[in-house]
């Protein structure tokens, strides 16, 4: 196989994670709550759904776990923030700080234990023998197919289903919303667990396909990357899509240039992603002037005796 | 006039109650010290026994606070160089990585000019170290100012970069070629800052509420300290006020940074004597806890900083304890403290009571039954 196909196989599968993560931050931003936890809600969704596939010797069940895990944190972040409207930027770093302690302390034991299953490369019939694009697209794993058809689900809920319409509302002004009696509270309780979900499914992405097992803080950042990636995709699923290809795609270079044997050090080429993102975000800030297509909502409390 | 949450009404103050306010912070240590007795009991680890050598380790004797006053130090600069900025709404969550570039520099003096008499040598280390710590701020400060982009992701990034960066060095040029890991040359007497008492406490300490004293003062007395507490109260209300508002985003981040800075100085100077990229156990992340609960001032950065100076103290203990305790429970006890802080200010801010049945809600306004 040509080696930038395979470049780009690699890319994808890489940045996969960071779609998925991005994708939850979209959703939950767009409703107008910034989680800054996404780093924290990856790490537990990675420890405890790769521990529950060792215990059960089930993919499924633990992707389910890490759903179920991510979510979790994602609600103690919607109390915190929209039923006791504390500072949605102190309550996100407290679920990081929190979650990559937590996560560190129950995988305490599974550290480097081998994984018994792992999601593997499954080719689509047909659609794989497509030149170029079929090996990078269709000759991944379970998840990638999952993420493609999560992301193409997240855009048509947000733009073309009266679900969307309504959560967009809540991100934009809740007090009008409130006003055509959409539900404030459910809706963001809604797309921060939703939101949690997925950057649990993120976590677990890492721990079950991308590097089977578990070592502390093994995310390494990427939960931040995709924060600043969503302000890259301007808050769409299709952005994420592309910018965590894009992102992935500077992981891969990292492993080609070792690869190849590019005499570049490993320190200087693991700072790629992090200035990148700080381009990614210069450049939307230039490209889009002031409000870059931010909710106008977000990060505001929302408190019907203010409106 | 109230808003109900599930059975409770929320009736919102007029100004947030500061006995409350007080309460709330001293309440949120002990639930975070209850939660984490969850976590630990679900380990089965000893709850009273581990929470014990905490204390012991950490406050328990001259030497033991001693440890917890070098660990207080770093994180009175990081919790003061996120608290300077919060005051004008800015997040620098980026304490860790100017932390590292401060120490960078100092470090940079160190290997140049290790023949330096110590005093001069000191001056010019903390003078680096600053500058440093300014210098990685000063990019997000920039594009914050003059392009709105998002400082809390610009600063992050940059954590990742410094720390990048340091290993980057200490594999090259930096390398004590004599030692198997790579670290730097261990600095000359000179390079190091005295330490006090026979322990590990340093001049770094001083330093720190130096710093403290001056934020302290500057914030309060001079026309800066008042601009930074306008623009923080009412952005528009300052620009009617002419206060340079973009200039002033510039000058507080380069602030923060550089006490951020100067808090790695104090590590590779005080503590460690070299530099390698894991001199910080999260103090720049630590610092935003710290600042939280400090409530932004410098007398309550300094209060919280011991606090939690004690509390990485004693969770290292626990490693070495009879029944040895993972330390990422300091993360947890730090996680659930800073939740339940932010999420008990709600008690500060609205008066809470139970939901009156609807019959009761009737009388209330009326009086009058048909």
């Amino acid at each position: 196989m040509n080696s930038w196909v395979l470049t780009l196989q690699v890319a994808m599968a890489a940045g996969v994670t960071l779609v998925f993560a991005a994708l939850g931050e979209v959703i939950a931003e767009r409703a107008g709550v910034l989680n800054l936890g996404v780093e924290g809600m990856m790490l537990m969704g990675a420890v405890t759904g790769f521990m529950a596939m060792n215990s059960t010797g089930s993919l499924a069940v633990g992707v389910l776990v890490a759903l179920a895990a991510g979510a979790g944190m994602g609600l103690l972040h919607a109390l915190l923030t929209v039923s006791l409207r504390a500072s949605q930027i102190v309550a996100g770093l407290a679920l990081t700080i929190f979650g990559t302690g937590l996560s560190a302390y129950i995988g305490r034991n599974v550290v480097g234990t081998p994984a018994e299953h792992s999601f593997n490369s499954i080719s689509i019939p047909g659609l794989h023998d497509i030149p170029w694009l079929g090996p990078i697209l269709f000759e991944q794993n379970l998840l990638v197919y999952v993420c493609y058809g999560l992301v193409a689900a997240a855009w048509i809920v947000l733009f073309r289903l009266r679900l969307g319409l309504h959560l967009r509302a809540v991100g934009e002004s809740a007090g009008t919303a409130d006003a055509m009696g959409v539900g404030v509270v459910v809706m963001r309780y809604g797309a921060v667990a939703t939101g949690g979900a997925l950057a649990g499914l993120a976590g677990a992405y890492l721990s079950l396909a991308v590097s089977p097992g578990w070592s502390e803080g093994m995310t390494a950042g990427r939960g931040w990357i995709a924060i600043g990636l969503v302000i890259f995709a301007r808050w769409s699923p299709l952005g994420a899509l592309a910018g965590g290809f894009l992102f992935g795609f500077m992981e891969a270079l990292n492993f080609e240039a070792q690869a190849i044997g590019i005499t570049i050090s490993a320190d200087l080429l693991s700072m790629l992603p992090y200035l990148f993102t700080i381009l990614a975000v210069v450049v939307a800030a230039v490209a889009g002037g002031r409000r870059l297509g931010a909710p106008a909502g977000l990060g505001i409390p929302y408190d019907r005796e203010q409106r | 006039m109230s808003t109900r949450v599930g059975p409770l009404v929320l009736e919102r103050r007029a100004l947030p109650s500061p006995r409350v306010m007080g309460a709330v912070r001293g309440g949120a240590v002990f639930l975070g010290l209850l939660v984490g007795a969850v976590v630990l009991l679900a380990g089965s680890y000893p709850v009273i026994g581990s929470y014990k050598t905490m204390v012991s380790n950490a406050f328990g004797s001259g030497d033991a606070f001693a440890e917890t006053l070098v660990s207080a130090a770093p994180l009175i600069l990081t919790g003061l160089a996120v608290a300077v900025a919060a005051r004008m709404l800015l997040w620098n969550i980026g304490a860790e990585g100017q932390l590292y570039m401060g120490a960078t520099f100092a470090t940079a003096c160190a290997l140049t000019f290790p023949g330096w008499p110590r005093p001069l040598l000191l001056a010019l280390m903390v003078a680096a170290g600053l500058f440093g710590g300014a210098f990685w701020a000063l990019g997000p400060g920039f594009l914050r100012a003059r392009l709105g982009v998002n400082e809390i992701v610009t600063t992050l990034m940059l954590n990742f970069v410094a720390i990048a960066w340091v290993s980057y060095l200490v594999h090259g040029t930096w390398r004590d070629p004599e030692i198997q890991f790579p670290i730097s040359k261990e600095f000359t007497t000179s390079a190091t800052l005295p330490s006090l008492f026979g322990t590990r406490l340093h001049v770094g300490l001083f330093l720190a509420l130096a710093a403290a004293a001056f934020i302290w003062l500057m914030l309060r007395q001079t026309r800066w300290g008042y601009e930074i507490r306008v623009i923080g109260e009412s952005q528009s209300a300052a620009r009617y006020a002419g206060m340079p508002t973009q200039r002033n985003i510039v000058l507080v981040m380069l602030l923060s940074g550089a006490l951020a800075g100067l808090a790695g100085m104090g590590e590779v100077s005080g503590i460690v004597h070299h530099i390698e990229p894991n001199i910080s156990p999260n103090y720049g992340y630590t610092g935003i806890i710290v600042a939280t609960l400090g409530r932004f001032s410098a007398s309550g950065v300094v209060i919280a900083a011991v606090l939690f100076g004690g509390l990485q103290v004693g969770g290292f203990a626990l490693q070495t304890a009879d029944v040895p305790v993972p330390p990422s429970i300091v993360q947890v006890l730090q996680g659930a403290i800073l939740f339940i802080a932010v999420g008990a200010e709600v008690l500060a801010r609205f008066r809470i009571g139970w939901h009156k049945p609807p019959s009761g809600e009737r009388e209330a306004i009326g009086g009058v039954e048909p």
